[in-house]
């Protein structure tokens, strides 16, 4: 058997970063994607790096705040070391966002949200109805209340993805495309390798496991996949419309600076399902609509679903698994795009055996993580 | 912070029945909201529940991992709502799937009228129960607090009456106790509160006048801590409950102290 010290099983926005890193230390690296390189969730997703806006309550939810700010902190040397080393210009953007308020109703609940985050010590403004219309002039008059989140950025994770795979490949890791993995192989009491779709086998020192939504497929993990629909629409007019990413109950628009937006996404368990349904696109226009009016003049580019890999306590699995030469970089739910960078430096560190094994997973955040 | 299951409560009172099944807890609970499964799963072992309602429009009752697979796990049962149906033949249609995927005839019956208020519907209501009865389904409908419309229901032959308290999660508690009172007196079929607690005192009150069981949703879902809310709920349904047993005593505009005050000694 053909022999490599890494392979990482899924090509999507995590395990290309874990790829990059890894070969960039030195290690020899193969990747296999089943599809596409980030054609499942990465292709959905809409970027945002938002650990402050998407704070949930509970033990879990701060877990989840502590690890997104740590990642979103490294973000600005990730994306910069990525177009250092793929020649793609940077899509990072760091316009800041807006959670708005429609009605008393919805400023109640965003009060509610402001008190949880300053209690969390995190940097949200209560701002009036007239000077978020000052800040984001498109929003509609209507508008209740909003809080302002200064530091939020967001990213385009299809540059993500296209500049991780030049990245990686300049770095020495081998990628491959349509190459679907059946299964994992144990020898001696360990995973040593990897069985195809089409036969063959590949055999390495260790396995990532960075299959997104399949990943439950080729071990016992608890990731089942939870449907996205989203919109992509664009302003033949060019950039102007909205320069803040603007978040509401149900959903959100994340400018991407050159006329285009992304309206998102629903959130529903069924399963493997991806086929496109009415309802939820139309509740994502309507409500969006009803904040930014001129929305609905706007060209819809493309509407997509993706799948999440979603987690019981929706925080990822990161770190040596039960299995000697297994490791999980999957589960990432909503946050696969914000938490690669902290993911492919824990991955990368374990594989360095740099970190303790088993110092990560659902539940399992380190207290220290150096980025 | 632990929290036993509220089955360890002291229940002197019978169990609840509704169809000819005994309910494990008079809480039933709504799959609504939660923002993991995790805290969905510690929630409904922290409710003492036996009884979790899923809205069969948002999920795929198949896939693997997901919120009916838990429930599973969890050993308890699992009743599908129609919960975004505005005519009576989507929600009936809804309800034979439901019947379908997942071999219960049980249905919680919602038809809505609006997408603001998600109040009932009704007419359409009424229509639906009467066809899903026929068609010899369980019928739990989601009623207004009219007892008019609640008796009509349980004349078409629902097993229970489900009136709301206030709007779907408005947590608003119950707007008009009155009116549910009077659905609690005049039915011969188990009352079940379903909508609009905001908090424990809510769902207490609700069995003190006369609800046979109290269905919670957003209330537990979205609260801070949510299985300490499940908790609570859970001991106020119960509370509720024995409290309506053991009668309270009347209301009086003026004091009466509690010790006599009669043969006390004279001290001049």
């Amino acid at each position: 058997m053909d022999r490599r010290e890494v392979i990482v099983v899924g090509g999507g926005v995590i395990g290309l970063s874990i790829a990059w890193r890894a070969a960039r230390s030195g290690i020899s690296v193969t990747l296999l994607e089943r599809d596409r390189f980030g054609a499942g969730a990465t292709h959905a997703a809409a970027g945002m790096l938002a650990p402050v806006a998407e704070a949930d309550f509970g033990g879990a939810g701060r877990a989840l705040v502590e690890l997104g700010l740590t990642s979103a902190t490294s973000w600005p040397q990730f994306a910069a070391a990525l177009e250092r080393d793929s020649g793609l210009p940077s899509r990072l953007r760091a316009d800041g966002a807006l959670v708005l308020a429609r009605d008393r109703d919805e400023a109640e609940a965003l009060e509610r949200q402001l008190a949880y985050r300053r209690r969390l010590g995190l940097a949200v403004t209560r701002i009036t109805p007239s000077r978020a219309r000052e800040l984001e002039p498109a929003l509609a008059p209507s508008l209740r209340l909003a809080l302002e989140i200064p530091g939020e950025s967001s990213v385009d994770p299809r540059w993500v993805c296209d500049a991780l795979v030049l990245a990686a490949r300049g770095a020495g890791a081998e990628l491959r495309e349509h190459c679907e993995v059946a299964g994992l192989v144990r020898r001696g009491g360990r995973v040593s390798g990897v069985a195809l779709a089409d036969g063959g086998q590949l055999g390495a020192d260790r396995v990532v496991l960075a299959a997104g939504a399949w990943s439950a497929a080729l071990s016992d993990v608890p990731v089942r996949p939870v449907k996205g629909q989203i919109m992509r629409l664009r302003d033949g007019d060019g950039p102007g419309l909205v320069g803040r990413t603007l978040r509401f109950e149900g959903g959100y628009i994340v400018t991407r600076g050159d006329g285009g937006y992304v309206l998102g996404a629903s959130s529903e368990e069924r399963g493997f399902d991806t086929t496109v349904t009415a309802r939820p696109l139309y509740e994502l226009l309507r409500d969006a609509s009803e904040l930014v009016p001129g929305l609905l003049d706007l060209e819809v580019e493309e509407i997509t679903v993706g799948l999440r890999p979603g987690s019981p306590d929706n925080l990822p699995l990161i770190g040596a698994s039960d299995e000697d030469g297994l490791i999980l970089a999957c589960g990432h739910f909503r946050n696969g795009i914000l938490l690669a960078p902290i993911t492919a430096t824990l991955v990368v560190g374990v594989l360095e055996d740099a970190l303790p094994s088993a110092s990560v997973g659902s539940r399992h955040i380190p207290d220290e993580v150096g980025v | 912070m632990q929290y036993k299951a509220a089955e360890t409560f002291s229940r002197r009172s019978e169990p609840l029945a509704i169809g000819g099944r005994t309910l494990r807890s008079r809480l039933i609970l709504g799959s609504g909201g939660f923002t993991s499964l995790e805290l969905l799963a510690s929630a409904v072992e922290a409710s003492g529940t036996g009884l979790v309602t899923v809205a069969m429009r948002r999920v795929d009752p198949t896939a693997r991992g997901s919120l009916i697979e838990v429930l599973d796990g969890l050993g308890v049962r699992v009743l599908p709502n129609t919960a975004g149906c505005f005519t009576a033949r989507d929600a009936v249609r809804t309800a034979q799937l439901a019947r379908e995927a997942l071999q219960t005839d049980w249905v919680k019956l919602e038809v809505i009228g609006d997408a603001q208020t998600l109040l009932p519907d009704a007419t359409e209501l009424l229509i639906a129960a009467e066809q899903l009865v026929n068609d010899g389904f369980v019928v739990l409908p989601y009623t207004t607090d009219d007892p008019i419309l609640a008796r009509r229901l349980e004349d078409a032959g629902c097993a229970a009456v489900m009136p709301l308290g206030s709007p779907i999660g408005s947590g608003m508690g119950i707007c008009n106790p009155y009116n549910i009172a009077l659905i609690c007196e005049r039915a011969g079929v188990p009352v079940v509160l379903d909508a609009g607690v905001g908090t424990a005192s809510d769902a207490a009150f609700a069995m003190e006048l006369g609800c046979a069981a109290v269905l919670c949703a957003s209330a537990i879902s979205r609260a801070e801590e949510p299985v300490a809310m499940a908790y609570a709920i859970a001991a106020a349904v119960t509370a509720g409950h024995e409290a309506r047993g053991a009668g309270r005593i009347p209301r009086r505009r003026l004091a009466s102290a509690s010790s006599p005050l009669e043969g006390m000694p004279d001290l001049g």
